[in-house]
């Protein structure tokens, strides 16, 4: 048996069959060989559809199927872990000629790709948020904040959560406006929430390690920082803070 | 391999594969279920429920992990990276029992997700042999090897795949995990008969058997097809076929596999019930034969 020639035809329903393969009587059997066909796509589509549900509900379950499958085909997983397969999902979408009048789709993809990340993402012990009430003004400008592995920004010129909370939570139907979403996760069930307006470039320069101060002059307008700090606290994402003059 | 580690710590009771949606009926009420099985490759995520819920779970639950990813019987050397991480698992869980299947899944990195065939002969035998002599090495435990479903036939097959997996067990010392479902699939979708299949098998190294569901479909020149679906109730012949395979082995840990259209947990502990009800009488008649020796 040769498997590269086996997984090529199981990927490509044109391609020839494999030699060698018989039914009990030895005649060939393609029939046969189509049950492999059939639950390796099947397999990965229903990966990708307990991964991407809104997603799905947006499109259909018919157009989803074949979304994914084309994509199942094309992609196949170079992982052998289902929860991370689909990571590139959403680029695929993006370059998917059908889905072109749906912009919206890739973005909406790509949160249901950050909720599954951080689902799966290691557990932190989030700080106790009276640690704040004991900093100076001092400390503040070069404080740094650590965040929980669970943490994902997701950035969108669509109301990505409007369009999320809609197909999944029977929400109404979204303004069509940008929205910039942090995904947090308190316990287990991970928390997608709108980030204050302005604020999006602060916290992407704090994720990556910049002090607060500096990571406030990124802001594009102005927002209330309390009301920022009070969300990530609520959803459990900061486990650290660092500050230098102490 | 010491033979002597070939005894599974599995006990002989029925077991149930574990679904996340069935957690609270679980520890509310999982009786006659003795046992739960995960599939290792769920649990290789970094945190979160998944963790948690099996953390739970093992404390009031004998474990038993099944890979579906590691690919032992594909021609390419076994991923060191996918080892490390069963021995990870396996490491902090301590399960019960560890088995993985007789197939192969990967070609040059792309993962297929499924269980694909392979022909029986000197050369895969050679092969499925190193690939389970390093995983015992790793794991520092014996594994139950899986029996397929097949659909097809190579023309290169050299031996039966009882006599295949006879030789396994021989060079390796591994235990074997008899799916009973994946017997009669095989024996009806190979025109042979299913009790031949059970008199040539070896088993007295099965740790474990399982049990699930199929499908009927037809085949090439119209021939039927079963294909192994685990998307329904066990089928009144696969039943048969596991009280005259309990029968010739004795009272072994039994599953019920249950992966598609996964039903409410009621269903379940009445697949389990059915299970006792054939297992119970077996246990008894072993201790009774045990207290008389």
């Amino acid at each position: 048996m040769n498997s590269a020639e086996f997984i090529a035809a199981l990927l490509d329903p044109a391609a020839p069959l494999p030699q060698g393969l018989i039914d009990p009587q030895g005649r060939a059997a393609p029939l046969r060989f189509d049950v492999f066909r059939n639950n390796v796509t099947l397999g990965l589509i229903r990966v990708l559809e307990a991964g991407f549900p809104a997603t799905r509900a947006l499109v259909g379950d018919a157009f989803f199927a074949a979304m994914a499958g084309e994509y199942a085909r094309a992609c196949p997983p170079q992982t052998r872990i289902m929860m991370l397969y689909g990571h590139d999902f959403a680029d695929f979408i993006a370059q998917f000629p059908p889905a072109a009048s749906l912009g919206y789709l890739p973005d909406v993809a790509r949160l249901e790709q950050a909720i599954r990340h951080s689902y799966h993402a290691a557990d932190a012990v989030s700080i106790d948020p009276l640690v704040f009430t004991t900093l100076t003004e001092a400390d503040l400008q070069s404080l740094r904040l650590r965040f929980a592995p669970a943490v994902q920004i997701v950035a969108s010129p669509w109301p990505i959560l409007g369009i999320w909370a809609a197909n999944m939570r029977g929400a109404a139907p979204p303004q069509m406006v940008a929205e910039a979403v942090i995904v947090m996760r308190p316990d287990f069930d991970p928390m997608p929430s709108l980030l204050p307006q302005h604020s999006l470039e602060t916290v992407q320069a704090l994720i990556a390690g910049a002090e607060l101060g500096a990571a406030l002059n990124l802001a594009t307008g102005p927002f209330d920082l309390g009301e920022l700090l009070k969300l990530l606290l609520t959803g459990g994402a900061i486990v650290g803070i660092d500050h230098d003059d102490r | 391999m010491d033979n002597s580690l070939i005894h599974p710590n599995l006990p002989a009771f029925a077991g149930v594969g574990y679904k996340p949606q069935h957690f609270a009926d679980i520890r509310r009420n999982a009786a006659p279920v003795a046992w739960l099985e995960i599939h290792a490759e769920n649990y290789m995520g970094d945190g979160g429920r998944p963790l948690a819920q099996l953390r739970a779970l093992a404390q009031d639950f004998a474990i038993s992990v099944h890979g579906v990813g590691l690919s032992i019987g594909g021609d390419a050397p076994l991923d060191i990276d996918h080892l490390a991480r069963l021995k990870t698992l396996c490491d902090w869980l301590q399960p019960a029992s560890f088995s993985e299947h007789l197939a192969w899944s990967t070609h040059d990195g792309a993962f297929l997700n499924d269980l694909l065939p392979l022909p029986y002969t000197q050369t895969t035998l050679a092969r499925v042999c190193e690939h389970i002599d390093l995983l015992q090495t790793t794991l520092g435990r014996q594994m139950l090897l899986e029996n397929p479903s097949t659909y097809l036939a190579f023309a290169e097959t050299t031996m039966s795949e009882a006599d295949f997996l006879a030789q396994i067990v021989r060079r390796t010392g591994c235990g074997l995990l008899l799916d009973v479902n994946n017997v009669y699939i095989s024996s009806v979708n190979q025109a042979t008969d299913p009790d031949d299949y059970l008199h040539s098998f070896p088993l007295h190294a099965v740790g474990e058997i399982h049990l699930g569901g199929h499908e009927a479909d037809t085949g090439d020149h119209g021939a039927p097809l079963l294909i192994d679906s685990h998307s329904r109730a066990v089928a009144d012949a696969v039943w048969k076929l596991y009280r005259h395979t309990i029968d010739l082995a004795g009272a072994k840990p039994t599953l019920i596999e249950w992966d598609n259209d996964v039903p409410e947990w009621p269903v379940l502990q009445s697949e389990a019930t059915l299970v006792e009800q054939i297992l119970a009488p077996a246990r008894a008649g072993q201790s009774a034969q045990g207290a008389a020796a």
